[in-house]
């Protein structure tokens, strides 16, 4: 399947369209829910890590660390693709697996089009380039969202929560977080697209296909974040 | 022409067609018809690649279908235009996209001559200025006709319809056979026609297939078809109460 879906496209220009379509789609859509999911991830980091900070021997500025270092290693790349997987994922099942059982799959082949190639490679190369800029969008929110919970809950100052911020950042841990992202969102669009493309029967089979395809997203996220982070990160 | 040569196709064990040979003629209407499971869809599938069959060779003016490679059939199925029995029309293009989509994708005609090679297909097919309506907007006989249009836009030498009046009132079911028969011979293609609609085969029925439990049980025209006395033809034809009143007017007529 992924031989015949990076072939070299029939018209790039038409490719070159369908990559922006499924940009809008795929990314611009999703920021509503990302922004939401970050903001208030970041949020409850901050607070649950401020509760249980009862030692004295800890530092005030702890609260921002972890919310920076678990946001930036595991938050956002990871659980917003797990979202991901559930939005786009599906979306892509369901709409693929429509034009299948509606043979407009089979109309696109009579025509002598490469169907994968068309349907599939947009929303890949879309979600390989936009999905990154997500998460860096999903950090940034995240650790405001952190900020403003504690601002409000009077748990800290700006300065001491800005400071843990800083704190022993490494700016690998945003590759390692970007490349995590890269291979989640090639796993999510290929995996669905294949539950999508290959279903057969009627539109159960397409709702079938589509929750298959979201369960099967999130286990490979799982596993491959797995071993992106022996591989990255020991 | 396209010639079918010894095909045969199972799935999962089951024998679904058992070495088809026969021969679609150019210019003509070639309808293959049959029961509903005896495999007639299978076998056009077959011939236009949607389906793989197991052996035997489909020949499109001597060129071997079967033992081409994927960009060899892109190729040939560019020479094809098929009328899919939901119309299989893309939901998220209009009418004038949906016409226009082979034109956009393998020539490089320019907008404008896109829109006017859309329009002629669209007037040919009686949909003048419905351009900008989604399939959605339109009826069951209109996505039929939207389907014939973008069929016929690439200009193919073959024309593919699986079962083209399905789901149609009678009087729309005659004008669709009526449009398949003016582009046939408008554009001197080789049409085959997947139905079991008997109206159809009295009405345009040059060369008719029989398929029978996955065989070609018999091959003839639509003249010859009524007055054969092949006992499972005559089960297909006459199975309903009006034919069979048809047939024993005909009978009392010669006695």
């Amino acid at each position: 399947m992924l031989k015949v879906i990076f072939t070299v496209p029939e018209k790039w220009s038409i490719i070159w369209n369908r990559i922006m379509t499924e940009l809008q789609i795929i990314g611009i859509n999703s920021i509503p829910i990302v922004a939401l999911m970050s903001a208030f991830m970041g949020g409850v980091i901050a607070l649950q890590t401020a509760s249980n900070m009862t030692t004295p021997l800890l530092p005030d500025y702890t609260v921002g660390y972890i919310t920076q270092s678990s946001t930036i290693l595991e938050f956002s790349p990871t659980i917003i693709s797990l979202i991901l997987a559930g939005k786009v994922g599906s979306n892509i099942a369901s709409e693929i697996g429509t034009m299948r059982v509606t043979e407009q799959i089979d109309a696109l082949e009579i025509m002598g089009v490469n169907s994968l190639n068309f349907l599939v490679l947009p929303k890949i190369i879309s979600a390989v380039l936009f999905f990154p800029i997500l998460v860096i969008f999903s950090m940034a929110l995240s650790m405001l969202g952190g900020w403003l919970a504690l601002m409000v809950s009077d748990l800290t100052t700006t300065e001491t929560y800005v400071l843990g911020i800083r704190s022993f950042f490494n700016p690998f841990h945003i590759t390692y977080a970007l490349i995590k992202t890269v291979c989640f969102g090639f796993l999510i669009v290929s995996i669905s697209s294949y539950y999508g493309y290959y279903v057969k029967g009627g539109s159960l089979d397409v709702g079938k296909a589509s929750t298959q395809a979201v369960v099967s997203s999130s286990v490979a996220i799982l596993i491959s974040n797995f071993i992106l982070t022996q591989m990255l990160l020991l | 022409m396209i010639e079918v040569r010894n095909i045969n196709k199972s799935f999962t064990g089951t024998k679904v067609l058992l070495d088809i040979s026969t021969i679609f003629e150019k210019g003509k209407i070639n309808l293959i018809i049959g029961q509903s499971g005896h495999g007639k869809s299978v076998l056009a599938k077959c011939m236009v690649g949607l389906h793989e069959a197991d052996s035997g060779h489909v020949i499109y003016d001597g060129r071997d279908f079967t033992t081409m490679s994927r960009i060899e059939r892109s190729q040939v199925r560019k020479e094809i235009g098929m009328l899919f029995q939901g119309a299989a029309l893309f939901d998220s293009l209009n009418v004038e996209e949906n016409v226009g989509f082979p034109l956009v994708m393998f020539t490089n005609l320019s907008k404008k001559e896109i829109r006017k090679r859309v329009d002629f297909c669209l007037e040919r097919v009686d949909l003048s200025g419905k351009n900008s309506l989604l399939p959605s907007e339109c009826s069951g006989g209109m996505q039929k006709r939207i389907g014939i249009a973008r069929a016929i836009s690439m200009n193919p030498k073959y024309l593919f319809c699986d079962e083209p009046n399905s789901g149609l009132d009678p009087k729309t079911a005659i004008r669709i056979d009526g449009l398949i028969q003016d582009i046939t011979r408008e554009y001197d293609m080789t049409t085959v026609v997947i139905t079991h609609d008997m109206n159809s085969v009295i009405e345009i029925g040059e060369n008719v297939i029989f398929i029978h439990e996955g065989q070609k049980w018999w091959q003839g025209d639509r003249k010859s078809i009524i007055t054969t006395k092949n006992p499972e033809i005559s089960s297909f034809v006459y199975a309903s109460e009006f034919m069979k009143e048809i047939r024993q007017n005909i009978q009392n007529a010669r006695s």
